[in-house]
Parts: C-alpha cells; structure tokens; sequence
C-alpha cells in the first residue's frame, strides 16, 4: 500500500520544548542530514541545540524562541509526516493557529516542572476549534523530575476541566523527556511504569479519519479552462464524489445540469472524489465565473448571506463592527461586515460571555453579512466549505480566522426559495400500512435539509382541531376537510405540509388536490392481510370482534387513488426506499431546485448532535 | 471507493489548487523556471492545472549565462515541445561589467546576476506574482515560508511579519509595487519529487543522473572544470563518475559522487543519503542564515 500523509503541529507554552521535541524526533529516526546536523552544532552555544533545527531564522536562533511556524517533513516505512512546529509566545497565536488548520493531530508540551499553562489551554482549545480531533498531551521534561509516575499523573489531573471542554476529541498522554529521548522514538527504560507507546509509535498509528461528514458534492470553480468551444470548470472537491453523468447544481444560478465529462490529460477518469483537483465539462452551456460552486443537487450546500461564526482574531487593532472587510470563502471573495459580536471565550475557564470588543488572539463569536451569499456548510461538517478569512481592505492584512457555526435566515432569500418549494404531501392508504412512519421519516428528511416543514398526522388531529368529530361518513369528510384547510394555508406560505390520514373516500382527496394546487398525493399501499397482520394499534382486531363498526378495509370501503403521484409498497421495499422515493421525486418536480435556508437554532441542534455542543 | 489519496496524489492535488488560485486571482502572473528538477514537476503540475488549455502565464527563466550548457538546450527543447510562452531574461549590463563569483566572491554575484535581475524582470514584465519552485525542506529559512510570501515593494521578505495563512484560503491582496511569490511545491521534499518524476515520466536535465565527468575537488566539493574557470595552483582536473543533485550556476554548483543512472536508482539512492541535497551549493555555505539573507533582499 501506498503511504499516506499525517499533518500534525507542536504547540504549547514558550520554553515547554516544542522545537527541541521536534529536533529530537528527527535526529533519533535519523531524518537530519550531516550537514544540517554540523550547522546546527556550530550555532548552539553548548553542545547540540536540537531546537536550531525548526529555528531557522536569525531572530529565532538569537532570541532563542520560535516566532513563525516551521515545516519539517520526515518518514516512516508507514507513513509520511509533516509537522509544523508552531510558536508558544501569545504574540505570534495567529502562527499556531495557521499551523494547526491543516493538521490531522496536535502535539501540545506541557512543562512537567510549570504544569498546565493558559497557553496550554489556549493551544489546545484552539486547536480543538480548527477541528484537530487527536491531542496528544506530551508531558515533558520528566528528566527534571527523576521520571516519577506521581509528578506526570499530577499533570494528567490538571488538564481535568480543559479535556471536558474539547468534546468528540481523542485525547491521549505521554512522559517524554525532549532532551533525553525517552518516549520519543524509543520507549524509555527509566519510566517503567508508563507502559503505552512512544510518541512515534502512536503518530504511526493514529487514524486518519476524513475531515467532512458531507457526501454530498461540493466543488468551487477555481478558475474556467477555456480551450476552442471547450469550457471546463476547474477547482479541487471539497467534498464528495462526481461521476460523469451525474446531475449537479450550479450556484448561484441554481441550474441543473449534467456533467459531461471528468477531464484529464492521461485518461479521464471515471469518478472523482476530494480532495481531488479536477477540472468538469458540462452539458449544455451556462455562466459560471470563479466563485461559483457545482454541487450535489439532493444534498447541496447552505446559502445565506447572514451567518453566524467563531472568529479567531488576529490583527493588531480590535474588531470594527460594521466595517468593510473581504471575506476570502472557498474560491469567493465577497465585501461583508461583522454586524454583531455575540460573545467572547475566556480563555482560562474556556466559558463564553458577552463582550464589547474582540481584540488580538482573542475568539469570538459574530455575526457577519456579505454582500453575495456565500455557499457553505458548517465548519463542523466540512472544513473547505466551512471556513473563510477576513482581509482589511485599506492594510490588506489577514485580520482573522473564521468557522461558520449558522446562519441566520435573510428575508429576501428565504422569500425566492421556500415559496417555491411549499406543497403538501397526502399520505393515505389503509391502517397499519406505514403512512406515519414514511411521513415522519420523510419529515425528518426535510427538516434535517432545511425546509420548512409541518406535520399533519390524522391521529394527532383527532384530538386537537377535530376532537368534536366522530366517525360517521360525514364527520369523516369533515375531518379531511379541515385537515386540507390548514395543509393548504401553510402549502401558500412556503411551507411543506405532511398529511398522514387514511383518507379512504376519492371524492374528498381530490376536493383537497383542487383546493390546494401543490399537492403530491402519495398511496401508501400494502394488501389488507399484510396491514391486519401488523395491526399498530389493535384496531383491525377490535373491529373484527365487532367493536368498531365503520372500520375501513373491514366494513368501511377504501377508495386507492387511480393516478398517484407516487405509490410505496411496503410489503415489498424498505422505509429507506420509500423515503427516497419521496425525496427524488420532490427534487425532480420542483419548479426550481430547492435551495436550503438553515435557521440558527438548527445549527445549533446539528453542532450539538455532531459532538461539538457550545463551549 | 479509496477514502484518502496516495500522498503523491495529495500533493499534486494541493499544488494544482495553488495554481489555478494564482490564475484566478491575479492578473499578470508569471512562473519561474530554473530549469531543474522541481521547475519540471512544476511544469507538468502546470499542464495538468490548465490542461487541455496552456497555462495562462508566460514562464521566466533568468539566465545568468554561468548555466550549463546542458541546462539551456534543455530549456529551449521543452518549451518547444510543450509551446509554453519562454521569457529569458539576461542581466547584459552586469555580465559586461564582467561579474562573475571569482572576481566579486559568491554573494554580491548572486546578489547582482540572480536576486537584482530577478526584480528587474518581474519589474519589466508588470508582474505583480511570480511562482517558484523552492520547497521548505531544502532549507531553514525555506522551512519559514508560506505558500503565498508577501513581499514589500522591494521584493524583501519579512520573516516576522508574515501574513496567518489558514487552510487552503490565501491572501494575494497587495498594493502597487509590492508582490506575492509563490511557492506551490512547499510541502513537497527531494524524496517526493523524484517519486513523482517517476510515476508521471518526467524528462529532466541529464546531468541529474550519473556520468564520468571532469571535476576540480575543492574543499570537499566536486565542482565542474570548464575552460573558464580558473585553476588554482598546482589544481588539476580529474576524471570521477558523479551526478547532480541540484543545479545552478556552473561555477557554483557542486556535484556528489554516485553511480545512480536511472530515476529508481537515484530513488534509491536518497532513501540512504545522509547529506542535504543543498550541501553542495557554494552559495548557501557563505555566511550561517545566509539563505534567509537572500531572501530578504528578494532571491526566492
């Protein structure tokens, strides 16, 4: 097998031994070259300075501190490594934090000797919110304190309150000694009571897990190819897979389209997938402009152009709320402003409080609005498409770093998206046949991709807006009339309205289709027997030993629509396949490709399902 | 459906991203060509970047005419074959003024004939980016830089004052004058580049692979006799089967011995090497940090 990459970072305190952990690694695996080695050994002042070999710069070696982050690249017959040893003084937060974006896994020293420092907490907290879900605290110096399990056990306890705080993250400990060795690349023979694996062995083996929980596609254009009548969309996936053939979604125009071809030099390749740099033909011809992105059309990408997101701020002067500032997202540059500051972490109880500033090195939690939507998803589902920079238009400075955690729904856009996309799905067929279940599935489906979306289940109804009716054949009708009522109100206001009902009479269905126009009836079909073997509620039972007269299928007629739009046959596919039956054929039959709208307390519901709750 | 890319395919597809970033972005890029074995993987990350279209930008090779002959005969037939645009700029003033590393010592030569003519050239060309091949693992000061190197309108980097650069997102802002360099082979090592050279069957300069040549052995290094370099006294040229491992100005490039003829062979030979691929440039062993000097004056 091929090998592959691990990007981890070092970060921790000023003077906690970060370069010389780095220096020590790369000497004992053999991975310094001689004349690097001779270099280093004249400019340390006493025997071998290992930290010269990440300090490169003359201020560094002088000051004897890190001030930017170095890259180092070494390998193992497992894999390759690359490390970025980043810097501890606060001043220079912004270097880590750009070491740490790309890292699989974050190395964090803490000085045995000085305990967990806010630099230590800062780091890792960082780290954590950049999305780094392996820490490996190094407790180092261990020499120092004669290698003794208590001291280094100590340290463990002390991290305590900090680990709470970063959730869904593999946390991991162990003794070193950076100037010695121990635990390094070998395991030490003087800490015989630490019986895990040294630093390199756990590197070898930490796994790598894909950076997006999305599947489906996002690609930004980079850049169009324009060759003769040929125009290819170039950019590298940021999620997902694309085959040719595939439909995708073209935003912002929010047009349709197949995708022609993958092309390459060599061979065009059958499928693609990130983070792959592709380049896409397409079918037919559209206006698609660096900015754009090509995305999967039943699970696209959010639109807004309200979002809610942490900044990490990095620039000299505080925050300037309501200030011009570009917005580098994906392959977009956008003019925005940061319109609210919501709150700002603490970085020694890591707790968030409101505040009326946001200055160097602090994180903070704002709302920004941009002059054109941006096409994203939660930093928390997929990095590419979940961060973004702020650059100072006047110093042209990187001001900050941000995670989008939500949006906020902007009226005009919610308006030209939803109205669109508001019908109502009539779901009928006999008792016990699935309605509730497929409708409930199906609105969970929605409501998970955004939509506004209501439930209407016959049962619940019956006890709330009809619970003065009965079951004679008018009070029936009456019951769907009212049910069709309130699914045609909400049908109008964008909405879409799930009705689960037996509805066994054609005539009274149909009066609701006339009535409400978008109207998407679904037969939820399954034979009598099948329904009266499963019998959810005993009521096939109860009616057969004559206890409830007028039962429908029993002694009450079922009316199956002639010509529905979709029919799910449950005794014969599963609740997935019928679900999806749903869904396509919404996407298919939408006047327009339904965009999505995500409220913020949604994306807060989603974070805290994904494991990253609020801080 | 493979989960993750074979490293190789990871790099290639970062670099490729740079690239088309550069072309998206800035209007008058242009990309370095010093002729060796990373300006080839960068070429042909170039062609696929772009492909079937050429790349938007002209390629620029600064010439100090201390190259190797074999150097420009190569230049001049893989420009041809891929019908890139070739700029080739050559510091005239200077070489008439006779510079040359003898007469002045390395550094003011590489300071006039590389690093000035170098800023004159994107000067002349209204450049405002220009894409090199340097790599962080070829040296220190290397190790510091970011993908996109902002310089002041002088072309000086500034080490501690560079901007944050998070994930994939760069930032190219700059005002009149001032530049980007950029650097799409950052995360790529020696290793990593003949690898590549392999499975993607790049050409590159013959003097990478091993050959009897004549060398002068001076201070340890094995530098190329040709009749315009003077001869020390009582110093004779000798016959040794050596290659190249980074090329530059003939009077500075030093070569290690070996008997590697083929890219595997030479792949094989760097899995075992105990010495910088960078150990036999003359101009890096002038002053400690001298690297990071240069770059601050503008060289790459």
């Amino acid at each position: 097998m091929e090998p592959q990459l691990l990007r981890f970072t070092t970060a921790g305190s000023v003077d906690d031994g970060k370069s010389t952990l780095i220096g020590r690694l790369l000497h004992d695996i053999h991975a310094v070259y001689e004349d690097q080695l001779e270099s280093v050994r004249k400019a340390s002042r006493n025997g071998l300075d290992l930290a010269f070999l990440t300090d490169g710069l003359r201020a560094e070696r002088e000051q004897g501190i890190t001030i930017d982050v170095a890259y180092r690249y070494f390998s193992t017959p497992r894999r390759r490594f690359i490390i970025a040893d980043t810097p501890g003084h606060e001043q220079y937060t912004r270097n880590m934090a750009t070491g740490a974006s790309t890292a699989d896994a974050a190395l964090i020293l803490i000085d045995v000797t000085r305990g967990v420092l806010p630099q230590t907490r800062r780091h890792a907290y960082i780290s954590w919110l950049l999305g780094v879900r392996t820490i490996v605290f190094l407790v180092n110096k261990m020499d120092a304190v004669d290698y003794q399990q208590e001291v280094f056990e100590e340290i463990c306890r002390q991290t305590g309150t900090l680990r709470e705080k970063l959730t869904g993250c593999t946390v991991h400990f162990i003794p070193v000694s950076a100037l010695e060795g121990d635990n390094v690349v070998r395991r030490s023979d003087q800490m015989p009571w630490f019986a895990g694996e040294s630093l390199l062995e756990y590197l070898e083996n930490i796994p790598l897990v894909s950076s997006t929980g999305i599947s489906g596609l996002r690609l930004p254009v980079q850049y169009v190819i324009r060759a003769g009548e040929f125009r290819g969309y170039a950019g590298q996936i940021a999620a997902g897979s694309v085959r040719a053939g595939d439909e995708v979604l073209i935003l912002p125009s929010r047009q349709v389209t197949r995708v022609r071809s993958i092309c390459a030099m060599d061979i065009n390749p059958e499928v693609a997938y990130a983070p792959m740099s592709v380049t896409l033909s397409l079918e037919g011809h559209f206006d698609i402009d660096r900015g754009a992105m090509l995305a999967s059309r039943s699970n696209p990408p959010f639109a807004a152009q309200r979002i809610e997101a942490r900044l990490i701020w990095m620039a000299e002067s505080p925050l300037r709320l309501e200030q011009p500032y570009l917005v580098k997202h994906t392959a977009q540059r956008v003019c925005g402003q940061v319109t609210r500051l919501i709150s700002v972490c603490d970085v020694m109880t890591l707790e968030e409080h409101p505040a009326t500033e946001l200055r160097t090195n602090e994180i903070g939690r704002v709302e920004i609005e941009t002059h054109r939507p941006l096409f994203f998803d939660s930093y928390a589902d997929n990095h590419r498409t979940g961060s973004f920079v702020l650059i100072d238009p006047i110093s042209n400075h990187t001001v900050a770093a941000g995670m989008i955690t939500g949006s906020y729904e902007q009226k005009n856009f919610r308006k030209a998206e939803t109205v669109l996309a508001g019908r109502t799905l009539w779901f009928t067929g006999l008792s016990s046949a699935g309605k509730t279940t497929i409708s409930h599935a199906v609105y969970e489906r929605l409501w998970a991709m955004g939509y506004k979306v209501e439930l209407l289940d016959g049962d619940t109804v019956r006890t709330q807006l009809c619970k003065d009716l009965g079951f004679t054949e008018a009070d029936r009708n009456e019951n769907i009339r009212r049910i069709g009522f309130v699914a045609d109100l909400l049908t109008r206001n964008g909405v879409i309205a799930i009705v689960s009902a037996i509805s066994p009479y054609r005539a009274l269905r149909d009066e609701q289709r006339a009535r409400i126009g978008a109207f998407v009836e679904i037969y939820v079909n399954a034979p009598l027997e099948v329904c009266e073997k499963r019998d959810v509620k005993g009521l096939y039972c109860k009616a057969r030993s004559g206890n409830l007269p007028r039962f429908t299928g029993i002694d009450d007629p079922y009316e199956p629509p002639l010509d529905p739009e979709i029919e799910c046959r449950t005794d014969k596919e599963t609740l997935a396949e019928s679900v999806d039956k749903v869904i396509q054929y919404l996407l298919a039959h939408s006047p327009q490709p339904m965009t999505l709208v995500w409220q913020p307390e949604q994306s807060h519901l989603a974070l805290a399902s994904a494991g990253m709750g609020e801080p | 459906m493979p989960s993750h890319l074979s490293h190789l395919r990871m790099l290639e597809a970062e670099s490729i991203h740079i690239l088309r970033e550069v072309a998206g972005e800035f209007a008058r890029p242009v990309m370095l060509y010093s002729i060796g074995k990373d300006s080839s993987v960068m070429l042909r990350l170039a062609q696929k970047a772009f492909y079937p279209a050429k790349p938007p930008f002209p390629l620029l090779h600064i010439d100090t005419t201390y190259k190797f002959p074999e150097m420009t005969a190569f230049r001049d037939r893989i420009c041809a074959e891929l019908g890139f645009e070739l700029i080739v700029h050559i510091p005239r003033e200077a070489r008439e003024d006779g510079v040359n590393p003898f007469k002045l010592g390395t550094q003011k030569c590489c300071a006039i004939l590389k690093t000035k003519s170098l800023l004159d050239a994107l000067a002349e060309g209204g450049f405002e980016a220009a894409i090199g091949g340097a790599r962080r693992e070829e040296e220190k000061s290397r190790a510091k830089e970011r993908v996109y190197s902002f310089r002041d309108a002088h072309g000086q980097w500034d080490p501690k004052n560079q901007r944050p650069e998070l994930w994939n997102l760069f930032n190219g802002r700059t005002d009149k004058g001032e530049t980007i360099r950029i650097f799409p082979l950052s995360n790529w090592t020696e290793l990593d580049i003949w690898e590549y050279i392999h499975l993607e069957n790049i050409p590159v300069v013959p003097l990478y692979f091993a050959h009897e040549r004549d060398m002068l052995v001076r201070d340890n290094l094995l530098i190329p006799f040709q009749q315009d370099v003077p001869l020390l006294p009582g110093e004779s040229p000798a016959r040794i089967i050596c290659r190249f491992r980074s090329l530059g100005c003939r009077f500075c490039t030093g070569a290690v011995r070996s008997t590697a003829t083929t890219v595997p062979e030479i792949i094989e030979e760097l899995k075992g090497v105990r010495w910088s691929e960078r150990q036999n440039r003359v101009i890096d062993l002038d002053t400690e940090g001298s690297m990071e000097l240069k770059k601050r004056e503008g060289y790459f």
